[in-house]
């Protein structure tokens, strides 16, 4: 086994990142000049570090797949984002956010890594500010403050309901500021489609322009991968159409070893699944969990009667329902996190007692909220969420609950990087969802916004410039080299073997394929033997993809079914690694539950004694099982206790 | 649900496009409008036939990406939603639907539905930012911001780039696209330093982009997705006026 250094510097926990910068390597003004770095992807990670880069000199390159940096899927977050400022006075400190998060993540995250986190969101903050995103505000011209769950302080900053939207148009901002100052060139509309590796570092990527099918190659001194989470492996999931896995399974391959990949988060508040022509999820804001409460019904007979359409939830009286969160976890009651929340949806739907026409839903009603607060300021704090519900579903959530189910959201497995957040292949690094860093093995609500902004405005900007010190006499690039040959052709090859199977089915139909075998085998409770069958599954559809898939088209054009064709085949490499990874971590642990692993009550069953672990996986070649390395998390500063929100 | 549908297909910018008829069968009216064009696109590609190139990526109103004329309208029928919260329960059975790609000169088709928006970008570049690095800024509660005015960039800031405004309007102004981000950051203290210079630069760039002017028809936020007001844009006109005579003096 590679034995991974995580490099975390020395020192008490609260000094770690001050000692680390106080240290570290810097790079001299005329020096950044000469060095180039790739950015790949433009959401907050990626646009805030490109920005900063470019603010500092160094030459940058970024890449994106959409028509404008500003429509990255971090668009889409809607509560918010954390950071321990202690505003509203209740508690909070750097300590406490740093403690939610490790506990939250279900001890297995670094300690080091997740209190840098909370030691520079603060900093988020008054950047964001300074940018002029407009957080919501009180009356006095403060910064308003909202719950999350597993908090039991107020540490969300929001924008109505579109948080993500904001602070990406502020990151996109400043990204458009360097590129109109010249020190950042945008690439719009390219995919990336292999890394290039020379003596062993990072040097280059492939891409394609998805408007001419040109492919491209592009020279750099280290590259950043920004290129978010790989949750459309299931197919439906709360994730855009075009976010896929296929820049961090290529580096994967290419010798970057992929942390915790089964590590999914599935989020509870969703809008539930309708139709097989559904193409996917839509969120409902955790946020909403502040006012909302959570409710089935007590009775069988009574949830029966609801799906057959024979009587509204609003006909229930208070000593039929069961408020199920509440009951099971009173002291933070439906602020759970999300992998407990949504455990205990499915729980209730499983047993019999779920709404809908599916009765795969429970209910998310308002009915207290407005008697308490009045419609007016629950139409302030969640007015577009409610309206988008009511587009989707056809029903008004202010006078009958809403319907939720969990769905997929998040990854919080991803390419495996140190305290630098550089991977195992040098000069290669990853930031926000595509790195598998600060949330183990569950992410908290409005942490995702926090650890993108981190790591592209206030870690990356250093550690970088580390890794860079000694590259200043390395000179520019050609990318007429071998290396770049040879990439380009293994990109070229694999995509004229797509577009020459001619099957009969379409791209969609794998992958709607792949995402029930995903849902069902590799979902919210997965057990040993349906992991071990979930592999097989995976093999033969890869097989058949193979044999059967049809794209239509040729490379030089636009060709959405070739770009969809060439994420799915990745995906069917990748819900592989996330079947085994499943089912080698014998334990469960925050999103990861194995149902051979729980606690008499139902709750996650951790085993710390074996597997107090990053599984960092190692790619050995195609159609070879990969090898399990294993990063031992140690507990300088904190006590890993049973998690318990009771 | 039974339905025609007119699409407009156009190979690449340079080639002509012209409208095709397409009969699409059994449609859900839960399904979104977009979901409708994935059934005929998966029966087009089972066909050997091209499907039909849009643009879309979140499918829940934020990302801007979705860009269609649906009968005329830019996002179809509704008010304050995009094309892709748009369900065919708005939709008769047998009713014929015509679907074109966003028509303004400075947004040029590039394949069937999609358009070419880099001019947005470019326009954001000529000054919709506040010119400060990463670091070194104050704390976030130094500076109180009235919960009016806050609310009011807010309302601003929830432009989503999609081009509606444009594609709606007779002459292809930008003016609600660009009054938008000259707002957001008018009626914040950290966007006043450069207000005077961003409001000059933007215009310029948006007029030197080819993009029209304003005639006060409203249209561009009657069909907004975001129900971005037009109050926005005589803010503007504001701002642009007073930074110009205030210019001349100095």
């Amino acid at each position: 086994m590679v034995k991974l250094d995580a490099k975390i510097p020395q020192g008490p926990l609260a000094e770690k990142w001050t000692n680390y910068k106080a240290h570290q390597n810097l790079v001299n003004p005329s020096n950044k000049r000469r060095l180039d770095i790739i950015v790949v992807g433009t959401g907050l990670a990626g646009a805030s570090a490109a920005a900063s880069f470019g603010e500092m000199g160094f030459n940058v390159k970024v890449f994106g797949i959409h028509d404008s940096p500003r429509r990255a899927h971090s668009i889409a977050a809607q509560g918010g984002i954390n950071a321990a400022k202690n505003y509203p006075n209740d508690g909070d400190s750097v300590y406490r956010l740093f403690y939610d998060t490790i506990k939250g993540g279900d001890y297995r995250a670094r300690e080091a890594n997740v209190y840098r986190l909370a030691e520079v969101s603060n900093n988020i903050i008054d950047q964001c500010v300074a940018q002029g995103v407009p957080f919501a505000r009180e009356y006095g011209g403060l910064l308003d403050n909202r719950s999350f769950g597993g908090a039991q302080v107020s540490r969300t900053f929001y924008a109505r309901g579109q948080t993500g939207q904001q602070l990406l148009l502020g990151a996109y901002s400043a990204l458009s500021k360097e590129i109109k100052k010249g020190s950042v060139k945008m690439f719009t509309r390219r995919e990336m489609l292999e890394l290039v590796v020379i003596e062993g570092r990072a040097r280059g990527i492939i891409v394609r322009d998805l408007i001419s099918g040109k492919i491209e190659r592009h020279s750099a001194h280290a590259v950043v991968l920004a290129t978010g989470g790989y949750g459309n492996v299931f197919f439906l999931s709360t994730n855009a159409m075009a976010s896929n896995g296929s820049a961090v399974w290529k580096v994967f391959k290419k010798g970057a070893f992929f942390g915790n990949p089964s590590f999914t988060q599935i989020h509870p508040t969703c809008i539930p699944v309708h139709g097989d022509y559904q193409s996917k999820l839509t969120l409902m804001s955790e946020s909403l969990r502040n006012d909302g409460r959570i409710w089935v019904p007590k009775h069988k007979e009574d949830a029966e009667k609801i799906r057959k359409g024979e009587l509204k939830p609003t006909q229930i009286p208070e000593d039929r329902r069961d408020y199920y969160l509440e009951r099971r976890y009173p002291a933070f009651g439906n602020l759970v996190p999300r992998d407990v929340a949504s455990r205990a949806a499915k729980e209730r739907c499983d047993a019999g007692f779920g709404v809908g026409s599916t009765g795969l839903a429970v209910y998310l009603d308002f009915e207290d909220a407005i008697k308490r607060l009045g419609k007016h300021v629950i139409e302030a704090r969640y007015g577009n969420l409610f309206q988008m519900y009511e587009k989707i579903v056809d029903e008004n959530p202010y006078e009958t609950p809403m319907m939720i189910y969990p769905a997929v959201h998040y990854t919080m497995g991803g390419i495996w990087v140190d305290y630098e957040l550089q991977t195992t292949i040098p000069g290669l690094f990853a930031a926000g969802e595509a790195n598998f860093s600060d949330h183990g093995a569950n992410r908290l609500g409005a942490s995702a916004l926090m650890q993108g902004l981190s790591d592209g405005y206030f870690v990356l900007p250093y550690t970088i410039q580390n890794y860079l010190a000694d590259q200043i006499r390395v000179p520019r690039f050609e990318t007429n080299l071998p290396e770049f040959e040879q990439a380009e052709k293994e990109a070229r090859e694999r995509i004229d073997k797509l577009l020459a199977v001619n099957g009969a089915e379409t791209v969609d139909t794998f992958h709607r394929k792949l995402g029930l075998i995903m849902w069902d085998l590799v979902g919210m409770g997965r057990k040993k033997e349906e992991l071990e069958k979930a592999i097989t599954m995976i093999q033969e559809l890869r097989k058949e993809f193979w044999s059967n898939v049809k794209v239509p088209g040729k490379n030089e054009m636009v060709n959405p079914e070739l770009e969809k064709a060439i994420r799915v085949a990745d995906y069917l490499e990748l819900g592989e690694l996330m079947a085994r990874d499943a089912l080698e971590r014998e334990e469960s642990c925050g999103g990861h539950f194995r149902e051979e692993y729980q606690t008499e009550e139902g709750e996650a069953l951790r085993d710390d004694k074996n597997f107090t672990f990053v599984s960092a996986w190692e790619y050995t070649g195609e159609d070879k099982e990969p090898k399990l390395n294993k990063e031992p998390l140690v507990f300088e500063f904190i006590e890993v206790k049973q998690r318990n929100y009771k | 649900m039974d339905l025609t549908l007119k699409i407009w297909r156009q190979a690449s910018a340079g080639e002509k496009g012209k409208f095709v008829d397409y009969q699409v069968q059994n449609i859900s009216t839960d399904a979104s409008f977009l979901e409708m064009l994935d059934v005929l696109n998966e029966r087009l590609v089972r066909e050997g036939e091209d499907p039909v190139a849009f643009d879309h990526d979140c499918r829940e109103g934020i990302c801007g990406a979705c860009s269609l004329y649906i009968n005329g309208r830019p996002h179809g029928p509704d008010k304050g939603i995009t094309t892709c919260q748009m369900h065919m329960r708005r939709f008769k059975d047998g009713e014929t639907i015509v679907i074109e790609p966003w028509r303004a000169k400075p947004f040029p088709v590039i394949k069937d539905l999609m358009v070419d928006r880099t001019a947005f970008d470019e326009i954001i570049q000529a000054g919709g930012y506040v010119s400060i690095n990463t670091g070194g800024v104050p704390d976030a509660n130094a500076i109180p911001i009235p919960k009016r005015d806050a609310d009011t960039a807010m309302d601003a800031a929830a432009c989503i780039g999609c081009g509606a405004c444009v594609a709606a309007c007779k002459n292809a102004s930008a003016m609600l696209f660009v009054s938008a981000k000259v707002s957001q950051f008018a009626v914040l203290p950290q966007g006043k330093i450069e207000a005077r210079e961003r409001v000059q630069n933007m215009v310029a760039k948006m007029d030197e982009l080819g993009f029209g002017n304003c005639t006060n028809t409203y249209a561009c936020e009657a069909e907004c997705p975001k129900e971005i007001s037009v109050s926005h844009i005589a803010r503007m006109n504001r701002e642009y006026l007073s930074a110009k005579l205030v210019s001349q003096k100095e």
